[in-house]
């Protein structure tokens, strides 16, 4: 069975381009397109897509937006946006996201990131993993006042690591002499911390990080 | 000295300027509007009143300023009117260019000719109002009266003059904030002092003389003092107003500025892209070239746009810059994360070399479209990891004299006191890791 798929974009231009490169990919239909807030929010409901790809500056508030409206539901967004502005990729993922890929990505990279996605699992690019070690970075060392969601364990560090370098998760699992499933877990963990950690700083990281 | 004022229109191109090119008002509605008169100092010697009125009635400019100068032999009515003219006629508006021609004029890729090209028919018309001061002098007599009145309009003249000229740069200057002085002689310069020092000289000159006229020094001395007393008071009352009005002239002009950034940010899209896309169209046969192009013009707008890279010096704005010239040069995709930043200095500059030798030979050897950068930087220490997904090769069997990885990589990094990784296997990618320990600063 394919993964339905709903391409939120105010660009027609590229919402076709999406959809002509996914058409390639077996697993992947495209369902329905929208190209503002008010249209995906329909759409979602009309369709119930399991998988939105989302743009992250949308006419109408923005990818956050979105998933604001939409609230607790089982269909879950990846986010495709130009921008790769750590305020944007953190914003994001902290609204809800369970990714973050640039539009530079390719098609099969696309799909096997709607894929994994639909499966329930994040999806980490080389600069996503980076924000992310930048964003807990330093927290280390801080006494764990705040519990384990502040933290990154070594092992999530390590995988982090990884995919920052540009391994693919299962070069990650060779390295690390793990399955491909718990790399998958550990992200999952990864994303779950960035977007429930009680750290108000970690949303102002991304724009004070620029004054280190 | 110029005894009469009048204005010369420059003539760039011939005698275009006949030929009645009448001045619409900007914005004109499609309502019949009446025809208004500009002046029009940047085409004037003075005040651009000859130069103004020319346009509005579709005569040559130079009959209008013979007219006015030979109106002064008339008791001076050719001065009163052209100084009437100059107080009341509004100036040309300035047109306003399109944006992106407005933005590269002000960061100086596009230059507007502006200035007097022929000074030919101001010596002309020096020459013809001497002669008519002469004619004045026969008429009136050589009394001081006329010497006076010559002085004074001459150095209100000046004045005035200078004034044009400093309201015009304080509309296209955008730096620095607003003070009295700057309103007054624009950007200085010795033109523009020396028009106010001269005109300032010319009228006190002008005032002596008149207070002479009685003979009496005592008088003299009195006219002068109750001259500067009521300069004083008219200053003592228009004072706050005149403050106030150079508060609104700040503000206007920030809001100019406001206005001329966002000029600029639509100047540099339109202008970095529309080249991209002139270049792509041209080499649309060959598609590794224009994916270079398209590649080169995302990271620039996409740095431009979204990420501000660290500060010039910092590790990740040198990063930045590496990866985007071995793009340029080698038509591959170098993909940069750093996390932490530092700023780099001899202990880390050969960590840089380092990665540039190392992205470079990733580049030209592995046969990959893409490289991957990870940039590590903590208090203790900085670590960069290179790496593609290209053929590999077998490390033993590279001969040990070979100078590329163990020149420049490795016993670069050992003679820092850093060390350098080379993980390979045919068919399996390559890896560099560079490590380098840092002192922690106390």
């Amino acid at each position: 069975m394919s993964t339905r798929v709903l391409i939120v974009d105010d660009h027609a231009m590229f919402r076709a381009g999406v959809r002509a490169e996914l058409s390639a990919a077996p697993t992947v239909e495209v369902v329905a397109e929208a190209e503002d807030v008010d249209t995906a929010v329909a759409a979602i409901a009309a369709h119930h897509p399991e998988v939105v790809l989302l743009d992250v500056h949308l006419p109408g508030g923005g990818g956050a937006e979105v998933m604001r409206r939409i609230g607790p539901s089982a269909t879950r967004f990846l986010a495709l946006s130009v921008s790769d502005a750590a305020e944007d990729v953190i914003g994001t993922i902290r609204a809800g996201a369970r990714g973050y890929v640039t539009k530079t990505i390719t098609g099969p990279e696309l799909a096997d990131a709607i894929g994994r996605v639909a499966g329930g699992d994040a999806v980490f690019s080389p600069r996503l993993a980076g924000f992310v070690l930048d964003a807990f970075a330093g927290t280390i060392e801080v006494a764990a006042v705040d519990e384990d969601l502040d933290r990154l364990t070594e092992r999530e560090r390590e995988v982090m690591r990884l995919i920052a370098r540009g391994y693919s998760y299962k070069e990650v699992a060779g390295e690390l002499f793990i399955s491909v499933k718990t790399v998958e877990t550990h992200m999952s963990a990864v994303l779950r911390k960035l977007q429930l950690s009680s750290r108000h700083e970690l949303t102002r990281w991304a724009s004070d990080r620029r004054l280190l | 000295m110029i005894p009469i004022p009048y204005a010369a229109r420059a003539c760039h191109d011939g005698d275009t300027m006949t030929s009645a090119a009448t001045t619409p008002p900007p914005g004109s509605a499609p309502a019949y509007e009446p025809r208004r008169a500009f002046r029009e100092p940047d085409a004037g010697f003075l005040g651009g009143v000859a130069a103004g009125l020319a346009t509005h009635l579709g005569w040559p400019v130079m009959w209008i300023r013979v007219a006015l100068v030979a109106l002064t032999v008339a008791n001076g009515a050719g001065v009163l009117l052209y100084a009437a003219l100059w107080l009341w006629l509004p100036t040309l508006p300035v047109e306003e260019p399109a944006p992106g021609l407005a933005a590269a004029e002000r960061s100086g890729r596009r230059t507007t000719r502006r200035g007097l090209a022929d000074i030919g028919p101001g010596v002309a018309l020096a020459a013809l109002a001497v002669g008519a001061l002469f004619v004045a002098q026969l008429v009136l007599g050589t009394g001081l009266v006329l010497w006076v009145l010559v002085l004074g309009l001459g150095g209100v003249a000046l004045i005035w003059r200078q004034a044009d000229e400093s309201s015009r740069e304080r509309w296209r200057d955008s730096t620095g904030r607003l003070d009295p002085v700057r309103a007054l002689v624009g950007d200085g310069g010795w033109a523009a002092w020396s028009r106010i020092v001269v005109g300032v000289l010319m009228l006190v000159t002008a005032l002596v003389l008149f207070a002479l006229r009685s003979g009496r020094l005592s008088l003299a001395v009195d006219v002068l003092v109750a001259t500067g007393l009521g300069l004083v008071g008219v200053l003592l009352v228009a004072g706050p107003w005149l403050l106030r009005l150079f508060h609104d002239l700040g503000e206007e002009r920030a809001q100019r500025v406001r206005s001329q950034e966002r000029a600029d940010v639509a100047a540099h899209l339109h202008d970095s892209v529309l080249q991209t896309l002139a270049l792509i169209q041209k080499n649309s046969a060959d598609p590794a070239q224009v994916a270079r192009l398209a590649r080169a013009q995302e990271r620039d707008l996409r740095s431009w746009l979204f990420e501000d890279a660290g500060p010039s010096g910092s590790l990740s704005a040198a990063l930045a810059t590496l990866a985007a010239e071995v793009e340029a040069d080698h038509n591959v995709t170098v993909e940069v994360v750093t996390v932490g930043d530092l700023v780099l200095d001899d202990r880390t500059q050969p960590v840089l070399l380092a990665t540039r030798e190392a992205v470079v030979n990733a580049a030209k050897h592995a046969g990959a479209g893409r490289v991957d950068v990870y940039a590590e930087a903590s208090p203790t220490r900085l670590e960069v990891f290179v790496k593609d997904r290209g053929r590999g090769f077998d490390i033993e069997a590279v001969a040990a004299d070979r100078h590329g990885v163990r020149g420049s990589i490795k016993d670069r990094m050992e003679r820092h006191g850093g060390t350098a990784r080379v993980m390979s296997r045919p068919g399996e990618g390559t890896e560099v890791v560079l490590q380098m320990p840092l002192e922690e600063k106390a």
